[in-house]
């Protein structure tokens, strides 16, 4: 091999989505005291180049964009054996959409790039708090690296060859796709079981600082960064709408009573009614759904 | 990307891009019915912008995509039919669509929440630097002169709905979960205008091969397309549990599925799962069994025409969203629930297929 081959892992960190209470009187998010923690879609996508990193010695470099204090989420990867980290930050990428975000992620990957050339870009397969999922195929599709996403397995990498062989998982089908490096990958959990950190990673970790980098020193144009540079904007949040109907609780003397009223409610339903009444109608809605089901033809 | 403008600068009326488009989603020809399911809800924004509803349909030998997408509602169908096509692969793809939506410019583009609409979805909006919002639930438009998409989508853990805007860029994209909208009625025999256009890549020039594709009956897919389904919760307390369950799905002709807390017991595997990290289903009817009803379970069954819960616990949420609720353990009423079904229906399926 003539360098260190260079994976990075982009991550971010994300507000513990579980611990969110919605205002039921202004529908709006209370987010104050809520704890952040590294999305832990980010985790297996980290493993998987330490797992590179301990059969190839290859280089393992996590970025991510955020506030000053995701240099939290930074630590974490050094604590699981990340070599280097790089926190992008800076006012003008704040409220960034899925587009301003890959815009300055790619300009910080060019920037990594050019002191130690990557080879591989790995990510989770979305965050807990965005759930999107485009922020990978983006920065894939900048860069103009090959885009791999869903990956159940990375089969084979050849560094010097330059060939990838990953195995990913879609609703109807398990493919596997051989690829050219530079590739990025977006990783599902099942990919592996993350390892815990180590006691000496731990300790680096603690004391750890991030190289960090800001718009200028990545040369950002701020016009296509943060809220300026997304497309998207969210006009109003609101709660749920509520329910329309009330539930019906049925009770009777004897569980064979409660059973028949059930069974009776069920074929009163409107919709199941009309279902069984003419099941000509229903011949309709069902009529494409087989050929997705079918699993002929494979 | 070179000249990238920002999109609040960008400020044009847009009066070149018009119409409402869906990408028709299949895998080697087989469709995801997702597409037909956007197509019936394209075909309201479509009528309240009052334009031409179009589907795009990209892949090898597809006319009876094409056929089928005038059948369930589109006006005017793209078509890119081109060998290399045979598998969906990102930079073909994207390739094919950008291409289309540059010559044709639709103002909204709709496609599946799926594996593949995502991984394409975000490829091309970044090629054509466009807006897109992920995984919406709900879609609306502003009746004529903004023309807006209004895209709505859960956001922190299924708590709150956001309405996201793209007000600079065309067209403006959304991707959108399988079974949030209901199926159109077929209409056999309809038909219209196709537009051909070439894909303009050759195999050389995609670095990426498919060695092996193995079509799965994903059980997940299955459990999406089940008219009935019979789902059990940490409240089975046990795999065993399970059994009873199928029992009554199989009385019922329906399928089991599934609370994540289930799937995390290991009584039944993930594919198993309802809810926001596991399927969205819409079945006629969904029969709950010691599933408290926590929002991501119920993201992922709230649009069920019927919804039956069995619980002990008469202040369990899932009573919310019930439309017949029995309080009481499972292993008691579901047996009996059975038997009342098997007597009731006669061996036959609650919904015949
Ligand atoms: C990011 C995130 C994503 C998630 N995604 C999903 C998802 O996709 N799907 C999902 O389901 N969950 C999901 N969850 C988990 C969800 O929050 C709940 O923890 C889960 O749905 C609870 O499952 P349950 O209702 O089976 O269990 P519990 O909440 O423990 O409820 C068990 C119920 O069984 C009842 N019960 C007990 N014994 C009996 C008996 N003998 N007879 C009758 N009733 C009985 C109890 O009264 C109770 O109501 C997610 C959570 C997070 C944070």
């Amino acid at each position: 091999m003539a360098r260190t081959p260079h994976v990075v892992v982009c991550v971010k960190q994300v507000p513990d989505t579980t611990e969110i209470r919605i205002d039921p009187k202004t529908g709006t998010l209370q987010r104050a005291g809520i704890p952040s923690v590294l999305n832990p879609y980010d985790v297996p996508a980290l493993e998987e180049a330490l797992r590179l990193k301990d059969r190839f010695g290859v280089r393992v470099t996590a970025i991510t964009m955020g506030p000053p204090q995701a240099k939290e989420a930074l630590q974490r990867c050094v604590a699981y054996g990340a070599d280097e980290a790089v926190l992008l930050t800076d006012r003008i990428m704040a409220g960034a959409d899925t587009l301003a975000t890959t815009y300055a992620l790619w300009r910080a990957l060019v920037k990594l790039d050019a002191e130690h050339p990557i080879d591989l870009v790995i990510c989770g397969k979305q965050t807990i708090d965005g759930d999107t999922g485009q922020v990978g195929p983006g920065i894939a599709h900048r860069l103009g690296f090959q885009q791999l996403t869903y990956v159940i397995r990375l089969r084979e990498i050849d560094f010097d060859r330059r060939t990838i062989e990953v195995e990913r998982v879609t609703e109807t089908a398990r493919e596997v796709l051989r690829s050219r490096l530079p590739a990025v990958l977006t990783v599902v959990k099942e990919i592996n079981k993350p390892r815990y950190a180590s006691l000496p990673n731990l300790i680096r970790a603690t004391r750890y600082e991030p190289i960090v980098w800001n718009g200028q020193n990545t040369d950002l144009d701020p016009n296509l960064c943060g809220l300026k540079g997304s497309p998207t904007i969210v006009s109003k949040t609101f709660a749920p709408p509520p329910r329309d109907h009330q539930c019906e609780m049925i009770a009777a003397a004897d569980l064979d009573q409660v059973a028949n009223r059930v069974v009776d409610a069920v074929l009163d339903h409107p919709v199941i009614r009309r279902l069984r009444e003419a099941p000509a109608v229903a011949g309709v809605a069902r009529e494409a759904a087989p050929a997705a089901v079918r699993g002929s033809g494979g | 990307m070179a000249g990238e403008s920002t999109p609040q600068q960008q400020d044009q009326d847009f009066a070149d891009y018009r119409g409402v488009w869906v990408l028709v989603e299949h895998a080697r020809g087989r469709v995801n019915t997702v597409s037909w399911e956007l197509l019936g809800e394209g075909r309201k924004l479509a009528a309240r912008l009052d334009v031409e509803l179009a589907a795009a349909v990209l892949g090898n030998q597809v006319d009876h995509l094409v056929d089928e997408a005038f059948e369930f509602g589109a006006d005017l169908v793209y078509r890119v039919d081109d060998p290399v096509l045979e598998y969906y692969r990102t930079r073909p793809y994207c390739h094919g669509l950008s291409s289309l939506i540059r010559a044709y410019k639709p103002e909204i583009l709709l496609l599946g929440a799926t594996s593949m609409g995502r991984d394409l979805a975000s490829a091309v909006a970044t090629e054509v630097l466009t807006g897109l919002t992920a995984d919406t639930t709900m879609l609306d438009v502003e009746p004529p002169p903004s023309r807006l998409l209004l895209a709505s989508r859960p956001a922190f853990g299924e708590k709150i709905l956001a309405t996201i805007l793209c007000k600079h860029r065309r067209p403006q994209m959304a991707t959108v979960r399988p079974k949030t909208f209901a199926m159109p009625p077929r209409e056999r025999g309809r038909r219209g205008p196709v537009i051909d256009a070439p894909l303009g890549l050759t195999e050389a020039d995609i670095a990426t091969k498919v060695l092996d594709y193995v079509a799965e009956e994903h059980y997940g897919l299955k459990l999406q397309e089940a008219d009935v389904i019979v789902a059990g919760g940490r409240g089975l307390g046990d795999p065993a549990g399970f059994k009873l369950l199928e029992e009554l799905a199989e009385a019922l002709g329906g399928v089991v599925g599934a609370s994540r807390a289930a799937v995390d017991a290991g009584w039944i595997s993930h594919e198993y799962q309802v809810g926001q990290t596991g399927r969205t289903v819409r079945p006629k009817l969904y029969i709950a069994c010691g599933i408290s009803g926590a929002i991501q379970h119920l993201v992922g069954m709230e649009k069920s025409d019927m919804i039956v819960a069995i619980n002990k616990d008469p202040r369990a949420p899932i009573f919310q969203l019930a439309h017949a609720g029995i309080v009481g353990d499972l292993y008691q009423v579901v047996p009996v629930l059975t038997r009342a079904f098997r007597e009731r229906l006669g061996g036959q399926p609650l919904l015949s297929a």
